[in-house]
């Protein structure tokens, strides 16, 4: 929209460091008084306020500059220190410099032909840009070690290293002015090979005789409501160090003793020190009055509120709301619900052309705070009318094609939609308004999987992107239905969940038939309103729909599968179209033949055969209406033919509660048995295993084996006429495991993958005997979660319970750090379109993009092509 | 050599081959690029010496993959 000119190109960026004569040049005044204000409160000349260093008070006027308050970028003062003082910034920069060179000569302490040769090499590296710098390291520590200088003779005293600032050389303290003498002597040659540019910086530069002092704008003050004068924590330090600098060039003029003046002088150095970086271990941090650390430079770029992650690489930004989630079915898995008091906030820019002035003119009415109203009309000069205070109809006569009107958010505009930790691209998506009564976003449950989110109070943020490019852009690329299939692994990411699956389940099993007006009911539902097909069953006068007849309408015209569904038993003979369970699936030209609906067909992250299908057949388009189909249909089946559990779905007989005791006596009995053979000496030991390990290893056989005995005694008497059951079977919710530990028996306990051993000297808990081995000293549970366990079974359940507790929150922060470097790594990489995967250099990454050029949202199974469903495509069966 | 055995013989090393001056000449042609923008390897690397390239030669490697099968990669010797 805005075309710029560009008047320069940048060709390249030089870093380097500022001379004490470019300190002095840039400098606008020189800084003598520790003071900030006079009594009337205006900034004293030539203090630490003083109004050449630019201008933060409303009203007054930059005597640099000339411009106010906020026009003013600010200007650099200095401070002319009486004596050097080291910049703890390039501290380690100095200890090399000096280490590196001749305490006498000041020569890189290397042969000559050396020298020469590393000369050779760095300027090679330069030209075929490698990281030349990276060579220093190796200069200085062969350079550090050598004992005599190869130039002047002279032998080197050893030098070490005082943090924070300073050296000792043999016995002696070297001050900042005698390092500072050392830079001086090493020759601009010399200082390439020790990484520093001779172009842009000199090392005596890092030790300083000029300190700049930051502009005002930089440390702005702040007046309380009481009237006090608030400094920034740099001012302060400010006047820490001028302070001391004048105490101490008085001193020096006075003739004081030697003593004092290098107190004052070390003093100076922690000053200044603790202006740049208030941080550095070794000094005390420098501290306000009150007690609080004194946040300086440094303190204001670090760290994660620091100005790099805080400010640049994150902002705070308009146009985005924020506020609690919750789940509405009715809504396509495109749309958001987005509360009327949002909508009202956020504004998209129209401008007005001779076809929509009147719409705008309306909305200008309608004002601010009636809903489908606007916020502020823009002319073309660009001069902008709030419409909270203008006259508004006096502004709805002037407003012209050419206008531009903020108006409110309405219903079909694109936002951006996302839930923090935004790991993936499916954390960010782009979805259509439909503006709704309440005070919560409301999303369709389907896109639930790639935000991660639930509705136990998350928040969610939403951003309106204004321009039309941007909008297009979100539309088209970011839109939720173009984000159904995952990068990750080629699947729907966006699918069904818990009732989308338990709902289809119990409509297309067998034995659901509907009548005329319930099918018709569910149909309603869905928002299809075309005749019924013919009814399956058909006997006097009565007419019934079988539940697989009604969720075909559901299904694209020619779709043909046929698949196995997840509550497949694998039997070793599959009995195909005749399987009782129906977990033989048959779809003919979208015809639900045989089987049932299950996570096999629509659900997300799943191996969804039914959805995968339709979205890489039948596109998005047909993908999202299917899902959105797919959610009030499995809802009002569910609801219409009635769903519930509780815990009596766990209920087993008396008669299986007592054969599963047996097991489970029998398991402690084979555990005794072991321990005795153990203790007999006669136990024979697996390979590479020490006895104890294998008694071990096979207590927690016998013991596993023992809770998997009971489990599937259990699970005879749950069959698939159990509601938990088929949540668990159709991989609705929760699995065989989870019932049977409710019903059966919850099993052994483990910390770090061993029985439970921790606690007094060879034993659990006071209640056994030392060296107890027995399956219920060593945490085995062979209560059921129903029965409700024992005291000791239940302290043994904790501690297995807290160490996963532990293990989920470490492991969410080293996944967390993990992913934040993969992705500081690889954020510049990106496939060309010759199909090569180049950094920002052009450097070649890979040269086929993963090797075979494939993108998993197109592939098959990761594969290009699948050969077999084309054949069962072109064949037919 | 300092090892006792051809360490191209090994499972894990992929097939190393030299590329003569014009087919170095094309691949460069063909991905628009620098030698130094193609991936590098130092011509101490055991495979390098056991095949004797020197520094500027362009090396094809081709590699197990388990996506394409096979995959064929490139890599220009620099020295050390």
């Amino acid at each position: 929209m805005i075309m710029m000119r560009i008047p320069k190109l940048i060709d390249h960026v030089d870093f380097g460091m500022t001379s004490p004569d470019e300190i002095r040049k840039i400098s606008v005044t020189k800084i003598v008084t520790a003071d900030t204000y006079d009594e009337d409160g205006y900034p004293i000349e030539r203090g630490l306020m003083d109004s050449r260093l630019g201008v933060v008070d409303p009203g007054l006027r930059c005597r640099t500059c000339g411009a106010r308050a906020g026009d003013c970028p600010g200007h650099f003062g200095h401070v002319e220190l009486a004596r050097p003082v080291a910049h703890v910034g390039y501290i380690d920069a100095i200890y090399n410099c000096i280490r590196a060179t001749c305490r006498k000569c000041g020569r890189v302490l290397l042969q000559e032909s050396k020298l020469e040769e590393y000369h050779k090499w760095i300027t090679e590296m330069k030209e075929t840009g490698q990281k030349w710098w990276e060579m220093t390291n190796k200069i200085v520590k062969s350079a550090s070690t050598t004992e005599k200088c190869p130039h002047c003779g002279e032998t080197q005293a050893s030098l070490k290293f005082e943090k924070p600032t300073s050296f000792v050389e043999g016995k002696n303290r070297l001050t900042p002015s005698d390092a500072r003498e050392r830079l001086e002597r090493i020759t601009n040659d010399d200082i390439m090979l020790l990484g520093i540019n001779p172009k842009v910086a000199r090392p005596e530069w890092m030790v300083l005789t000029a300190l700049p002092v930051s502009p005002v704008t930089v440390r702005p003050s702040i007046t309380l409501e009481s009237g006090v004068r608030s400094e920034d924590d740099l001012t302060h330090k400010l006047v820490d160090i001028i302070r001391i600098n004048q105490r101490l060039s008085e001193n020096i003029e006075a003739g004081a003793p030697h003593l004092i003046v290098e107190d004052l002088w070390e003093l100076l150095q922690y000053h200044v020190t603790t202006y740049f970086d208030n941080g550095v271990s070794g000094i005390p941090p420098a501290r306000h009055r009150s007690g609080r650390v004194l946040r300086t430079l440094a303190q204001r770029l670090r760290g994660k509120e620091g100005r790099f992650r805080g400010n640049l690489s994150g902002k705070r930004v308009d146009f985005s709301a924020r506020t609690v989630i919750s789940p509405d079915p009715n809504i396509s898995i495109n749309e958001i619900g987005v509360p009327e008091y949002i909508a009202r906030i956020l504004s998209v820019p129209i401008r007005a052309t001779e076809h929509d002035i009147e719409g705008l003119r309306n909305l200008i009415r309608r004002g601010p705070d009636i809903y489908p109203g606007a916020n502020c009309m823009i002319s073309p000069d660009g001069k902008r009318y709030d419409l909270r205070y203008a006259d508004r109809e006096e502004l709805a006569k002037t407003i012209e094609p050419g206008f531009t009107v903020e108006r409110h958010l309405m219903d079909g505009d694109i936002v951006m939609f996302n839930r923090q930790p935004s790991l993936h691209r499916m954390s960010i998506m782009a979805h259509e308004v439909r503006v709704l009564p309440g005070r919560t976003f409301r999303l369709n449950l389907s896109v639930c999987p790639p935000y991660n989110a639930d509705f136990d109070g998350d928040e969610m943020n939403v951003h309106a992107p204004q321009r039309e490019e941007a909008q297009a852009e979100a539309r088209i690329l970011m839109r939720v239905q173009e984000q159904i299939l995952s990068p990750r692994f080629g699947g729907p990411i966006i699918g069904g969940i818990q009732d989308h699956i338990t709902g289809a389940y119990l409509l297309t099993r067998k034995g659901t038939l509907l009548t005329r007006e319930h099918s018709q009911q569910l149909l309603a539902a869905v928002g299809i309103f075309t005749d019924l097909p013919k009814p399956a069953v058909k006997e006097k006068g009565t007419e019934h729909w079988t539940g697989k007849q009604i969720f075909s309408m559901l299904l694209p015209k020619g779709l043909n599968l046929t698949f196995k569904a997840k509550i497949c038993e694998n039997r070793t003979r599959c009995k195909k179209e005749e399987c009782e369970i129906g977990a033989y699936v048959v779809i003919r030209d979208g015809q639900l033949l045989h089987g049932v609906m299950d996570a096999r067909s629509h659900k997300a992250l799943d191996r969804c055969e039914v959805l995968d299908r339709i979205v890489k057949d039948y596109g998005t388009t047909a993908a999202r209406e299917f899902l959105d189909r797919i959610t009030k249909l499995s809802i009002a089946a569910a609801a219409m033919l009635g769903f519930t559990t509780s815990i009596d779905d766990e209920d087993i007989p008396p008669e299986a509660k007592e054969r599963i005791s047996e097991v489970l006596d029998n398991g402690r009995e084979k555990v005794n048995k072991l321990i005795k053979i153990y203790d007999a000496g006669e136990l024979e030991p697996f390979p590479g295993r020490s006895l104890r390990e294998t008694l071990e290893m096979r207590i927690m056989e016998v013991l596993a084996g023992g809770r998997d005995r009971a489990g599937e005694i259990a699970e005879k008497y749950l069959g698939l006429d159990n509601n938990a059951v088929i949540m668990a079977r159709t991989g609705a919710r929760g699995s065989m495991l989870n019932l049977t530990q409710m019903a059966a028996c919850v099993g052994q306990q483990s910390v770090r993958g061993e029985r439970l051993s921790r606690g007094y000297r060879g034993r659990t808990l006071l209640h056994f005997k030392s060296g107890n081995l027995g399956a219920e000293a060593r945490g085995f549970v062979s209560s059921s979660y129903k029965d409700g366990l024992r005291p000791l079974e239940f302290f043994f359940h904790v501690m297995g319970g807290r160490e996963g507790l532990v293990d989920t929150a470490v492991r969410t922060a080293q996944s967390g750090y993990m992913q934040r470097r993969l992705i500081n790594a690889l954020q510049d990489l990106r496939v060309e379109y010759d199909g090569t995967v180049r950094d920002d250099r052009g450097a070649v990454v890979q040269f086929v993009y993963g090797e075979d050029g494939v993108d998993p949202t197109h592939s098959d199974n990761g594969k290009a092509v699948n050969v077999e469903k084309i054949i069962e495509r072109v064949v037919g069966e | 050599m300092s090892v006792g055995f051809d360490i191209g013989q090994h499972v894990l090393v992929p097939k190393h081959e030299i590329l003569s001056k014009e087919k170095a000449r094309e691949v460069l042609e063909r991905y628009k690029i620098s030698p130094h923008q193609l991936p590098l390897i130092k011509s101490s690397d055991p495979v390098v010496k056991a095949i004797g390239a020197k520094p500027g030669d362009i090396l094809q490697i081709t590699r197990d993959s388990p996506t394409a099968g096979r995959a064929i990669a490139y890599r220009f010797v620099i020295e050390e």
